[in-house]
C-alpha cells in the first residue's frame, strides 16, 4: 500500500491535543492515538485545550502549556465554546495557526462541515472514529507548525 | 467445571447472539481490537466509564422531565451525551432510542420523552446485563486457563 513518509525526525512521536467533553471518548482516542505511535494529550473542553495552547484570555499561568503540539483533534459539540469556535480562536492565533486541526462529530450535517472546512480544518470525520481514521490522519501531521515538504501521501477513503 | 472449550463456544455464542440481537454493533469490535498485552482491560475499563455516564445522565433525565417546568434544553444536551456514549461503546439499541428520544425533546412532547425514558433505561439495563454475563464467561475462560476467542 502507500507508504506514508512522515516529516519529523525517525524517533520523534508526533504530539496531539485531543479535545472532548466525553471522558469515554477521551479514552477511547487517547488509545487511537496511543496506536498510531502518536503522543497524546487530553483536554476535556475548548477552554482547557486554549490554555494548554498558552492562548486563553487573560492567562497568566503558562506552567501548563504543551509545546510542539502537531495536530489538534476536537469534539464539536461541546458545552461552553464548541470545537468550532476553538478551531476560529486556533486559526486566529498567530502562533497557533498552522497547527493541523481536525473536527470530529456524532453528527452527519452539512453544513456544519462545510463551515469547519471554510474555517481551515484540514478534515472533518464522524465518531465514532475507528483505527483506521487515525492511521490516515497522520500524514496531516506536522513538524514544528510546517507543512512536511517530504514526500506525504494522503490517502483518501 | 466446564472445559475450557466448553466455555469458549458458551462465549462465542453469547457473543454472537448479542451481535444478532442488535444489542451490539461492530463499534465494540472495534474496541475489542484496541485492547492488547499491554492495555489487557481496556474494553472493561471502558464499558465501566459507560455504565458510570449512562446512570449519571439517566438519573438526571429522571429528574429533569420529572419536574413542573421540563428544561427541554437540559434534556436535548443529555440525551446528546448518552447517544454518543453508547455509540462510543457499540450499544445499538440504547442509541436507537436516543434517537427517538432527542426527536421528542426537540418537539418538546414530554409525553414522548418520558416513553422514550421508559425505553432507554429497559435497554440500558439490557445491554448491562449481557455485558457483565460476557464479562463473567471471559473470567470464567482465563480462570479455566485459556484464552478468550476474538
Amino acid at each position: 500500500m502507500s507508504a506514508v513518509r512522515m516529516g519529523l525526525n525517525g524517533d520523534e512521536k508526533p504530539h496531539v491535543l485531543a479535545v472532548d467533553d466525553s471522558v469515554l471518548d477521551r479514552k477511547i482516542i487517547e488509545r487511537l492515538l496511543t496506536n498510531s505511535s502518536c503522543k497524546v494529550t487530553t483536554a476535556e473542553d475548548a477552554h482547557g485545550a486554549l490554555e494548554l495552547l498558552g492562548l486563553a484570555d487573560g492567562q497568566q499561568n503558562f506552567s501548563n502549556t504543551v509545546s510542539d503540539v502537531n495536530m489538534i483533534i476536537t469534539d464539536y459539540c461541546m458545552p461552553g465554546m464548541t470545537g468550532y469556535e476553538l478551531l476560529k480562536k486556533i486559526k486566529e492565533s498567530p502562533t497557533a495557526k498552522e497547527i493541523p486541526v481536525v473536527v470530529v462529530s456524532s453528527e452527519n450535517i452539512q453544513t456544519r462541515i462545510e463551515k469547519c472546512l471554510e474555517e481551515g480544518a484540514e478534515e472533518f470525520l464522524l465518531k465514532p472514529l475507528r483505527q483506521s481514521d487515525v492511521k490516515r490522519l497522520r500524514c496531516h501531521l506536522t513538524k514544528d507548525g510546517n507543512p512536511t515538504d517530504e514526500g506525504m501521501l494522503c490517502v483518501g477513503r | 467445571m466446564a472445559g475450557v472449550s466448553q466455555l469458549q463456544k458458551q462465549f462465542v455464542d453469547y457473543k454472537a447472539s448479542l451481535f444478532q440481537e442488535g444489542v451490539l454493533d461492530e463499534q465494540f469490535d472495534q474496541l475489542q481490537g484496541l485492547q492488547d498485552e499491554s492495555n489487557p482491560n481496556f474494553v472493561v475499563e471502558v464499558v465501566s466509564l459507560f455504565f458510570q455516564d449512562s446512570e449519571r445522565l439517566l438519573n438526571d433525565l429522571t429528574k429533569t422531565l420529572n419536574q413542573q417546568g421540563v428544561d427541554f434544553k437540559k434534556v436535548g444536551a443529555n440525551v446528546h451525551q448518552l447517544k454518543g456514549s453508547s455509540s462510543s461503546i457499540g450499544a445499538q439499541r440504547v442509541q436507537r432510542v436516543c434517537i427517538a428520544f432527542r426527536n421528542y425533546g426537540e418537539e418538546h412532547n414530554i409525553e414522548g420523552c418520558l416513553k422514550s425514558l421508559q425505553l432507554v433505561k429497559h435497554e440500558y439495563t439490557i445491554v448491562k446485563n449481557k455485558l457483565e454475563t460476557l464479562f463473567k464467561l471471559e473470567q470464567q475462560i482465563l480462570a479455566a486457563g485459556g484464552i478468550v476467542p476474538r
